[in-house]
């Protein structure tokens, strides 16, 4: 539908007003919002993922890499401002045309390193800098919303950094159904009285897994995960914080055809979460980001190497519409970080702030103070996000 | 003294420094812990496990031919590139994989099932490895060795890697792990299976020969890995400016196989630039190289290189290999590396007097890591009675089986075991290899995984195991504390007391 309208939306204007259309904002009195960190580990390249198709330098740099602009083969979804989405993602692009998706074309972490652990400690600890931080921002944030402290919940055996520190929080990974035996877990909880990590740890997994009701799904079926994910969000004692990681973005090698895959999961799993959220959609944020960016040119063997910027996508039933956070720095020579990478115009911290602030409610001292120690000098928060 | 030879020490020297106690073994070992330890450090390495498995060369050939077929089938583009669509180990099964027009369709089914076979001679290679684990008497040196394939992790995640996984510590890591680290270190770098899992394989210098003829460029994916997993780390005082130049040095180190192999074997006439007629051109020329490593200088990069403020000039293959013993010689990564072993062995947070030992044992012998591991086993620290370190699951896994005596036998019910607790059979998420820290590992869901798993076991043994408590005493010795002792006695049914046992504190952790 958008080819047609390209010039116009590199214009402005028509995509703000396809993104008011239909939208229904909930405020429930008592309902809790909900909030959804996708993390991209191994460095989403951004180009891909939202494509600056009208920037002159676009194709030049990206050679076979380039995905062509809307409304050509094999082109993007048209998003805003001569931007479009990779067009393995209809069920995301759906929600941009809804007003429920934005994206941040050039966010970068705080420090410029290319060391996906060490970039993935500082995206996930809130930290200016490696190891700044033990614990993650994400568990901070959850006994500073000013009411009860929120559920949180992290899908996956292991419990990432986001997610550790001070709070209690439950982690869920699919698997098959286990009969329960009360008898013996009381007995384990004995043995564990002495031992508060497996003690505390065995009991809230139990008590997630109870809700996931087995939780048996296939292997690959990224929509059923979204689904069943949601599921655990939902009612009295569903999670209002959820932290999952989507893997395999470290595309060195043959990333075009990496990315129709990838992407197309990412999708799925989105719709997924969406579809499973029902009503409460509408009280959800959710955010998609990475460790890094990668390079802007093509690297020898039809990848891309680790770089500084990458995107950041927005989406959810109680975001507010708009157009890109942020400037976009372009692909010129001379704006290259280094010479090579996309730069950054926008510290990621100041999204992750403005949501935490506008969506769940966290006062200016805690966010500046505790969830994000670096304080408001180095990334203030973006307003109108929620 | 905490080291001397008693029931007690036997328990910490088969639990914290192997896999654990099977039946019968505290008692063997108690005449003499800290002597049964040192016997393990010999020259020849860890042993592998027995079985005949394709070695390195046999899974050069095979990956070649499959990469032929894929050209026949006309799915590779020119250039010698890597095939179009499935190389993902993933995509096969994947239910987010695109659909295929039929021609595609059936190219695809055909690669499937090839990389089947391929798929299938690593997993039946996994459940031998865990069979050793399970019945080794040697199981400090078998626990020395998985904590070194995995600090130099390769990993199936990606299906070039996975065909030589095995091959990869079989030949490259565990000859090395009571040696020279940089011997280990160039024994691995050079390996196939490291050489495609961090791409570098494809590298191409873009002013040598092979580089200027095509569209081909450099991928500074290993040399970044080199420099910040393997050897001085991300605090090592490195810039990108090293990585590139690593990376430019190790241009031409690749795989002996397919095209322009033969050529590039071939010893080379040439006149000047300082190499003498008839020189080879190959890897042979540098020692410890692995098997299956061939040397293309059509696409190495000319030129001599400066990596952490050293010089090193042109000299082809040497030139690589030269920047590598000197990043393993260098004091970061012997403290890095110090810091990890005890790490792993002894507490997540170290005592530092145990980490100052290591160090000085890895600095008075260059990086000899027999010495290191006679340091370990005569440190104080590492002695301590208290349980500390949580089991991976694969520990857990192995330790279970050796504790009721019964080697896994089959490799499905292994795979689904260590993925469901999170640490899936020869896969890795990252080059980072493992994580190895108690919240890595007893998350809420692990441990309901680990419940479950420790129940499934419970039942199928419970018309043939032993008392629980006898299972108990036999695999943790003095270790057992009286709660878990009775708690296990008072249990109900056989099954109900195996499962207390599997899940006690004193056993997750050690």
């Amino acid at each position: 539908m958008t080819s047609l309208h390209r010039r116009h939306i590199l214009c402005g204007g028509l995509a703000l007003s396809l993104a008011g259309a239909g939208r229904v904002r909930a405020q429930v009195a008592g309902a809790r919002p909900k909030l959804v960190v996708l993390i991209a580990r191994g460095a989403l390249d951004g180009l891909s993922l939202t494509v600056p198709y009208a920037d002159p330098n676009h194709r030049a740099l990206r050679g076979d890499l380039a995905v062509a602009g809307p409304g050509e083969p094999g082109g993007t979804l048209e998003l805003t401002e001569g931007f479009g989405l990779h067009p393995a993602m209809p069920l995301t692009h759906g929600l941009f045309q809804a007003g429920q998706m934005r994206f941040a074309p050039a966010v970068a972490i705080p420090a410029r390193i290319r060391s996906h652990f060490d970039a993935q400690d500082v995206l996930e600890s809130g930290a200016d800098s490696v190891r700044g931080q033990t614990d993650g921002w994400l568990n901070r944030a959850l006994a500073a919303t000013g009411g009860a402290p929120l559920k949180a919940l992290s899908v996956g055996a292991q419990t990432p950094l986001i997610l550790r520190g001070a709070a209690p929080t439950t982690s869920w990974a699919p698997g098959r159904e286990v009969s329960r035996d009360d008898r013996l877990v009381s007995q384990l909880m004995d043995l564990y009285a002495a031992d508060p990590l497996l003690g505390s740890g065995l009991a809230r997994g139990l008590e997630t897994d109870a809700m996931a009701e087995g939780g048996a799904i296939r292997r690959n079926d990224v929509a059923a995960l979204g689904q069943t994910v949601a599921r655990l969000m939902t009612g009295e004692a569903g999670a209002d914080v959820v932290a999952l990681s989507v893997d395999g973005w470290d595309t060195h090698a043959r990333q075009a055809q990496q990315m129709v895959q990838r992407l197309g999961g990412l999708d799925g799993l989105i719709g997924g979460l969406r579809d499973g959220l029902g009503a409460d959609w509408d009280r959800t944020v959710m955010l998609l980001a990475t460790e890094f960016g990668r390079t802007a040119r093509a690297n020898g063997t039809g990848g891309t190497d680790h770089g500084t910027a990458s995107s950041l996508l927005l989406m959810g039933g109680a975001i507010r519409p708009g157009g890109p956070i942020g400037d976009w720095p372009t692909l010129a020579e001379g704006r290259l970080y280094e010479g090579r990478d996309l730069a950054s115009t926008l510290d990621v911290r100041a999204v992750f702030k403005g949501v935490l602030r506008d969506h769940l409610g966290v006062d200016r001292a805690a966010l500046d103070g505790l969830v994000f120690p670096g304080g408001s000098a180095a990334a203030r928060a973006v307003d109108g996000l929620a | 003294m905490a080291q001397d030879a008693s029931p007690m020490t036997a328990a910490i020297a088969l639990g914290r420094f192997g896999f654990g106690a099977g039946p019968g073994e505290i008692a063997r070992v108690a005449a003499g812990p800290r002597d049964w330890l040192e016997a393990q450090i010999t020259p020849a390495g860890a042993p592998n496990s027995p079985g005949d498995f394709p070695d390195t060369a046999a899974q050069v050939e095979a990956f070649t031919a499959y990469r032929a077929n894929i050209r026949e089938d006309g799915s590779i583009r020119p250039g010698g590139r890597e095939p179009a669509a499935p190389m993902d180990m993933q995509d096969p099964d994947g239910g987010m994989r695109p659909a295929l027009d039929p021609a595609a369709q059936a190219a695809f089914d055909a690669r499937r099932a090839e990389r089947r076979g391929l798929a299938q001679q690593s997993a039946a290679a996994f459940l031998a490895r865990a069979q050793w684990a399970a019945t080794t008497p040697s199981g400090f040196a078998e626990r020395w060795a998985t904590f070194w394939a995995n600090q130099l992790t390769i990993s199936a995640t990606k299906f070039q890697s996975a065909v030589f996984i095995d091959s990869y510590e079989r030949e490259a890591v565990r000859p090395h792990v009571f040696g020279p680290f940089e011997d280990l270190l160039l024994a691995c770098e050079s390996h196939p299976g490291m050489l495609l899992y961090l791409d570098q394989a494809q590298s191409v210098g873009p002013d040598s020969p092979g580089g200027r003829r095509r569209d081909a460029g450099l991928n500074e994916n290993l040399a970044r890995e080199i420099l910040e997993l393997h050897t001085v780390g991300a605090d090592g005082g490195y810039s990108q400016a090293d990585v590139t130049e690593l990376a430019r040095a190790l241009t031409g180190w690749s795989i002996d196989g397919g095209p322009g192999a033969a050529q590039a074997r071939r010893p080379r006439l040439r006149a000047g630039r300082g190499r003498a007629r008839g020189e080879p051109a190959e890897g042979g020329r540098v020692p410890g190289l692995s098997e299956g490593f061939l040397f293309r200088e059509i696409i190495h990069q000319p030129g001599s290189r400066t990596v952490l403020g050293r010089t090193y000039p042109e000299s082809g293959v040497a030139q690589g290999a030269a920047i590598l013993t000197d990043l393993a010689r260098r004091p970061e990564t012997g403290r890095r590396l110090c810091r990890r072993i005890a790490a792993h062995f002894c507490a997540d947070t170290p005592d530092p007097a145990l980490v100052a030992a290591l160090e000085s044992a890895w600095a008075g012998s260059r990086g000899d890591l027999a010495v290191v591991a006679r340091a370990l086993i005569a440190a104080p620290a590492a002695w301590d009675p208290a349980p500390v370190k949580i089991k991976t699951p694969y520990d857990f896994v192995v330790s279970t089986h050796r504790a009721v005596g019964v080697a896994p036998p089959r490799v499905q019910a292994l795979s689904l075991a260590l993925e469901s607790m999170g640490q899936p059979a020869w896969r890795p998420p990252s080059p980072e290899g493992w994580p190895d820290m108690a919240e890595d590992w007893a998350g809420p869901d692990a441990l309901v995984k680990r419940l479950n798993w420790a129940k499934s076991v419970a039942d199928m043994l419970e018309t043939t195991a032993a008392d629980p408590v006898v299972l108990a005493e036999r695999a943790l010795g003095p270790r057992l504390g009286e709660r878990t002792r009775q708690t296990v006695a008072r249990a109900e049914s056989r099954a109900e007391g195996l499962t207390l046992f599997l899940m006690s504190p004193e056993f997750q952790r050690r």
